[in-house]
């Protein structure tokens, strides 16, 4: 009796598991071997792991997570950093819709974030239903971005424009106003926790672009004393560790300054920072530089720009082109970085955890609960922005040149 | 007359207008440039000098001889309060540079480990290497210094529950005790066959190699060169009489161990750190540099008959090393920069120890640019190392 063909099964299900168990982990003796070791090792220390979150003392965490994000921002002024995160939301949205590609990623993250905060199933005290629904609401403000970047302001530069005026309108509204009723001013050294991070890394990076850019162009310039000065400061800001520029900031800066002259400490941090930042800057932007071929310049001068017209028209918008993913990544290093703030005694989210949260005598024995919560939180924020960054390098093309 | 006439005309001698003559545009902006950044740092310096002598603090160097009167924990050179400024700072660069030499191997070590585990053909392997490298990176150092001392060395049990690992090691929370080797009987003639013992296995390793390569004879160089390696010490062990070493194991007293080597927390929570971190940013250099060796090469390799390892060990990582070096120098200096961080777990390193004697002297200007000099000649050490590997490299070309 002939046999259908069609109606042979073919019996690959298990033959592709084992062929696949076969190719990935036994495919030679000391491929065994180390599988076998590895799973040994799995086998010792995942089950006591998992079995040691459950149990452990999350209480420090949950109980006023709210102190990790913003610190000891007064409670009856946190919907002024609660605007920022609708900023936030609003340019996701805008840029998804612009830029698509990485960025859409990037916005579907943060509107799955704001789904797992929302429902976040552990009841706490300070994120009520108010709370919740604000977190629900975010998902449809990145909805509307990205309906807003259909209209006429779907534009790239409105974008960057708007983020721009959106930063500093935030930057204002945390501050507030010395002396105004509906805005009173509130002093820095109730802002903390990672609102402060990513508030010292943000205007770090911002401003230390344009210093970066002329730092760059000063060490490539011609003139020697322009050219001396500029590598020194480079030079002189790479060779040292950012804590001692940061304490040159806070405990030297004063002392430079006339005596009649009081920065703000976290102003003083930020200065460091974007002194930090815009060496490092400087670099990377100088290796975009490098990379725009000779012949650009000469067409430039055929068609008769000047040196400077030629900087700012043809070299500068290609070479930040192609530094834009290096810069992501060292924003995100600048981000870690500005855990440093602690060691100059400023209440960052590390300095939150340490002194607010341990310090209290009842926590004192989670250390090991309230770092991995610091370590989960940043992990989360710096893994989502190298993701991203990775596919904005691939969209953009960079390295295919 | 008619020079001097011409050059004070508003026309150059080409015939261009002064404030278009690209010359004098340039001589202006760099003696701008001079006057703007000059007149700043004299206005920093001259405030600051006012703020000293206000204050009535000194800026010379000459407290450095002064006694320092704070003690410190980690002291590789012998110390005392009683000792001077100066000495305190010594110690703080010894320990900087202990960290960093001890890190830097270390985390050489795990790096290409992890690095190599990322380009396995061991899926479980794999994933367990970029999970390591996934985690680490994207978690701020200092986080990870904080969790490894105030989460794990500082909650070690009491001395009287000290984890020993039978008499070799012990650990709690005051530090980790380790069996140490200190001279015995016959040290001075053992050390002599040891040392003979390297120059003769390093000397029959290369010549047997170069028969090996004349003849095409198998000479066993590497067998013969541990065998020689090996044998000498321990043959010269026999011959020496008693026991040239003798360990020194830690025994625990009343309040604490006694004997062995003591390493404190602060330096192994330091130590951990550094290297966990900076290994995984080596993992992702050495992947790179593997990868960027072309397809090829490993397929020529292995058409040849050379194992998987072999190729590997002989073909591809040789070339790989040209595009590791000098990313994985740079990230060398990282880990000795980052070894600043030590002031925020008590580890006296440079900067600690600089931090103590601003606190206790108040000569902060002198001391930050002692200080700041000292990295800056770190830094120019590796820098010019880099500069002497890529020269070295650049003439070989492919």
């Amino acid at each position: 009796m002939a046999t259908i063909i069609s109606d042979v099964k073919r019996p690959v299900e298990r033959s592709n598991l084992l062929k696949w168990l076969r190719q990935n982990l036994f495919n030679s003796w000391y491929n065994s071997l180390l599988t076998l070791a590895a799973l040994w090792v799995l086998i010792r220390v995942a089950p006591p792991l998992v079995s040691w979150l459950l149990a452990a003392n999350w209480a420090p965490v949950l109980t006023s997570p709210a102190l990790y994000f913003v610190g000891q921002y007064p409670a009856a002024e946190l919907w002024r950093p609660a605007i920022g995160v609708v900023f936030i939301s609003l340019l996701f949205g805008l840029s998804w819709g612009v830029w698509r590609g990485p960025l859409r990623t990037f916005a579907l993250a943060s509107m799955a974030g704001y789904a797992v905060i929302a429902l976040l199933p552990v009841s706490l005290d300070t994120l009520g239903l108010t709370g919740r629904l604000f977190f629900a609401a975010n998902i449809l403000v990145v909805i509307l971005g990205l309906a807003a970047s259909r209209t006429p302001l779907g534009k790239a530069r409105w974008v960057i424009l708007l983020g721009l005026l959106a930063f500093g309108t935030f930057i204002l509204l945390v501050r507030g106003f010395p002396g105004s009723e509906l805005l009173p001013q509130i002093q820095t050294t109730r802002w903390g926790g990672l609102m402060l991070n990513l508030l010292v890394a943000a205007v770090g990076i911002v401003a230390s672009f344009p210093l970066g850019v002329l730092l760059a162009l000063g060490r490539r310039s011609n003139l020697p004393v322009v050219k001396l000065f500029s590598t020194l400061f480079i030079e002189l800001v790479r060779g040292v560790p950012l804590i001692t520029i940061l304490f040159l900031g806070s405990l030297l800066l004063p002392l430079f300054l006339p005596e009649n002259v009081r920065i703000d400490r976290v102003i003083r941090a930020i200065i460091g920072i974007t002194m930090f930042s815009a060496a490092y800057m400087a670099e990377n932007v100088r290796g975009g530089l490098q990379a725009i071929p000779l012949g650009q310049y000469d067409a430039a001068k055929a068609i008769g720009l000047s040196g400077p017209l030629t900087t700012i028209l043809i070299i500068l918008p290609q070479a930040l082109r192609l530094v834009i993913p290096t810069i992501v990544g060292q924003f995100i290093a600048l981000f870690k970085d500005t855990t440093l703030l602690i060691i100059v005694g400023i209440n960052e989210i590390l300095g939150i955890g340490k002194s607010l949260v341990l310090g209290n005598p009842t926590w004192i024995t989670a250390q090991i609960e309230v770092y991995l919560f610091i370590a989960f939180v940043f992990w989360i924020f710096t893994f989502a922005m190298s993701h991203s960054s990775r596919r904005l390098e691939k969209a953009l093309g960079v390295g295919e040149r | 007359m008619t020079q001097l006439r011409r050059s004070l005309s508003r026309y150059s001698e080409s015939g261009i207008p002064l404030w278009r003559d690209i010359r004098v545009i340039q001589a202006v902006g760099q003696i701008v440039s001079a006057i703007i950044v000059l007149g700043f740092l004299y206005f920093l310096i001259r405030n600051m000098l006012d703020a000293a002598a206000a204050r009535g603090l000194g800026l010379g160097y000459d407290f450095l001889s002064n006694s320092a009167g704070f003690g410190l924990d980690d002291t590789p050179i012998e110390y005392d309060p009683s000792m001077s400024f100066g000495r305190a700072l010594l110690i703080g660069l010894l320990n900087t540079l202990r960290v960093a030499l001890l890190g830097i191997v270390l985390a050489t070590a795990l790096g290409i480990v992890v690095g190599l585990s990322r380009l396995s053909t061991n899926w479980l392997v794999r994933n367990l290497a970029n999970v390591y490298v996934e985690t680490i990176r994207n978690v701020p150092l200092l986080v990870q210094l904080f969790f490894w001392f105030f989460a794990v060395f500082q909650q070690l049990p009491s001395v009287a529950n000290s984890i020993t690992v039978g008499p070799f090691a012990a650990l709690n929370q005051r530090g980790i005790y380790l069996v140490a080797l200190r001279r015995g009987e016959g040290f001075a003639g053992w050390i002599i066959t040891v040392a003979v013992a390297i120059a003769l296995s390093f000397v029959l390793y290369i010549l047997l190699h170069r028969y090996r390569l004349r003849t095409g004879r198998r000479t066993y160089p590497f067998i013969v060169a541990m065998l020689v390696l090996l044998g000498l010490p321990l043959a010269g062990w026999f011959l020496a009489g008693g026991s040239p070493l003798v360990p020194d194991f830690p025994t625990v007293g009343r309040f604490n161990y006694t004997g062995g080597t003591t390493v404190t927390t602060n330096f192994a929570a330091l130590l951990v750190g550094l290297v966990l971190y900076t290994a995984a940013f080596i993992a992702e250099v050495v992947r790179a540099g593997v990868q960027a060796v072309s397809k090829g090469q490993r397929e020529a390799a292995r058409s040849l008959g050379l194992s998987g390892l072999q190729a590997m060990r002989l073909i591809v990582f040789p070339q790989a090393l040209r595009v590791i070096i000098p990313p994985l120098i740079s990230q060398y200096l990282n880990l000795t920069k980052n070894s600043s961080l030590a002031v925020a777990i008590g580890y006296p390193d440079l900067f600690a120890v600089g931090k103590t004697i601003i606190d206790q002297a108040g000569r902060a200007v002198p001391v930050f640019v002692l200080v700041m000099v000292t990295y800056l000649i770190i830094s120019l050490t590796y820098s010019i190392l880099l500069n002497i590997y890529n020269r070295r490299i650049s003439f070989v070309e492919r």
